[in-house]
């Protein structure tokens, strides 16, 4: 009877009368989805708030390649090595959860359980290397100046250079630049940076593509004013690449991802302990893997976008 | 197409694999290397090299979400769910970037 009325509906109403699956995906997936696509929003946002600043100060926004310049193992400057290599480790972790999903549509256990645990170490590399390259950019690299620029600018990331307007780290202009290789964990004084940057003709610059360069007595002038201040690394307050926002949008951003990341690998972890105790081979389907799975690409797409506008662009 | 999938999925997840890893080299390799002639400006804000970086990973984008989230086995109502209210949204955003962003600039 229930069919001969379903019939005599209209269309639509069959459809989207309920009872049934009008998309064909269920309750569940659709969910995952809608939340995706509110996550993706929210990350659009924090991305084009980082542009939107970078536009805005872009005389002293540091550029990429000169802040994440460090490979582990390898000396000197090696920009976006690392960071490809982070981008490397996402898209395998995410081929090998897309083997579990592959596998899970053929009700096979055992290859499902060692996709996921495989996807489970990649997210843990990527998050112990998020760590190290935190690491780097805490502790700093080549250090430089704060001082009080102007009455509009205020308080300004500055850079030595020599006379050509090449940068130089405050470990070269201490020591001069014969001595070169020291580590760059040693940190100066303000004493030591006036002394040094008087003793030869070297220049401030902002850090930014289209910095300015100040003469050496308009330097000299600067360092020498009570407020100069030598800054290491970078934190909330501080940060010696550049402008201050680029610092704060590199935690924020990074670590919004990083987190993300972090829920996916204990998510992932959840579903691989479900899998192996045999909950879905019972349950017939292994839907839930699936859903970890668009959970996961997404966190790979995002970093996609994050790579491209922090590192590239 | 579930059958498809089955059968073929894996090579095709392969290929899209390596597409990715392709993708990525080649966006490091210009990122390193930078060649000069993609370096002048266009459109008044930004460069080739640029636009050549945002357009690869709108094409990895692609990928992910179509063979790895499996969008493309979807039927068309879901495939527009998703995609219609990232792709209005998202242009919009930038688009107020790119004028207001301008105007930032000096002040």
């Amino acid at each position: 009877m229930a069919t001969t009325t379903s019939l005599e509906m209209p269309q639509e109403e069959k459809v989207w009368g309920g009872g049934n699956e009008p998309m064909k995906a269920s309750y569940g997936k659709l969910m995952m989805w809608f939340f995706l696509i509110s996550d993706a929003l929210t990350f659009s946002g924090f991305l084009t708030a980082y542009g939107l600043m970078r536009f805005k100060y872009e005389p002293s926004w540091p550029v990429a390649e000169r802040v994440f310049t460090h490979f582990p193992g390898i000396e000197g400057d090696q920009p976006l090595l690392y960071v490809a290599l982070m981008t490397f480790i996402l898209i395998v972790s995410s081929v090998t959860m897309v083997l579990a999903v592959h596998e899970g549509r053929h009700n096979k256990k055992t290859r499902v359980g060692l996709w996921m645990i495989a996807t489970i170490v990649g997210g843990a590399i990527f998050l112990g290397s998020q760590a190290w390259e935190w690491y780097h950019f805490i502790v700093g690299d080549s250090g430089a100046v704060e001082v009080v620029f102007s009455d509009e600018m205020g308080r300004q990331t500055m850079r030595p250079a020599d006379a050509e307007g090449n940068f130089i780290s405050l470990g070269d202009l201490v020591h001069g630049d014969a001595a070169g290789g020291h580590g760059h964990h040693e940190h100066f004084s303000i004493e030591q940076v006036r002394d040094a940057f008087a003793g030869g003709e070297y220049q401030l610059r902002q850090p930014g593509k289209a910095g300015m360069t100040l003469d050496h007595e308009a330097s000299l002038a600067m360092l020498n004013s009570d407020n100069a201040m030598v800054i290491h690394g970078a934190n909330m307050t501080r940060n010696e690449y550049g402008h201050q926002q680029f610092a704060n949008f590199f935690f924020f951003i990074t670590g919004f991802h990083g987190f993300h990341v972090f829920s996916g690998v204990i998510l992932n972890f959840i579903i691989f302990y479900n899998v192996m105790l045999g909950t879905y081979q019972r349950r017939g389907h292994y839907e839930m893997v699936e859903k970890v799975g668009l959970y996961w690409h997404f966190v790979d797409l995002v970093w996609v976008f994050v790579f491209t506008f922090f590192y590239l662009v | 197409m579930s059958d498809n999938h089955a059968h073929g999925g894996v090579r095709r997840l392969i290929i899209v694999f390596f597409i990715l890893l392709v993708v990525t080299a080649v966006e490091v390799g210009l990122g390193i290397v930078k060649p000069a002639f993609l370096m002048g400006e266009v459109f008044g804000f930004t460069s080739w090299l640029n636009i050549i970086f945002i357009v690869l990973t709108l094409f990895k984008a692609y990928f992910i979400v179509e063979a790895f989230m499996h969008l493309e086995g979807e039927k068309k109502s879901l495939r527009l769910t998703i995609y219609l209210p990232i792709l209005i949204l998202i242009p919009y955003l930038t688009f107020i970037l790119l004028t207001e962003g301008s105007y930032l600039y000096g002040a």
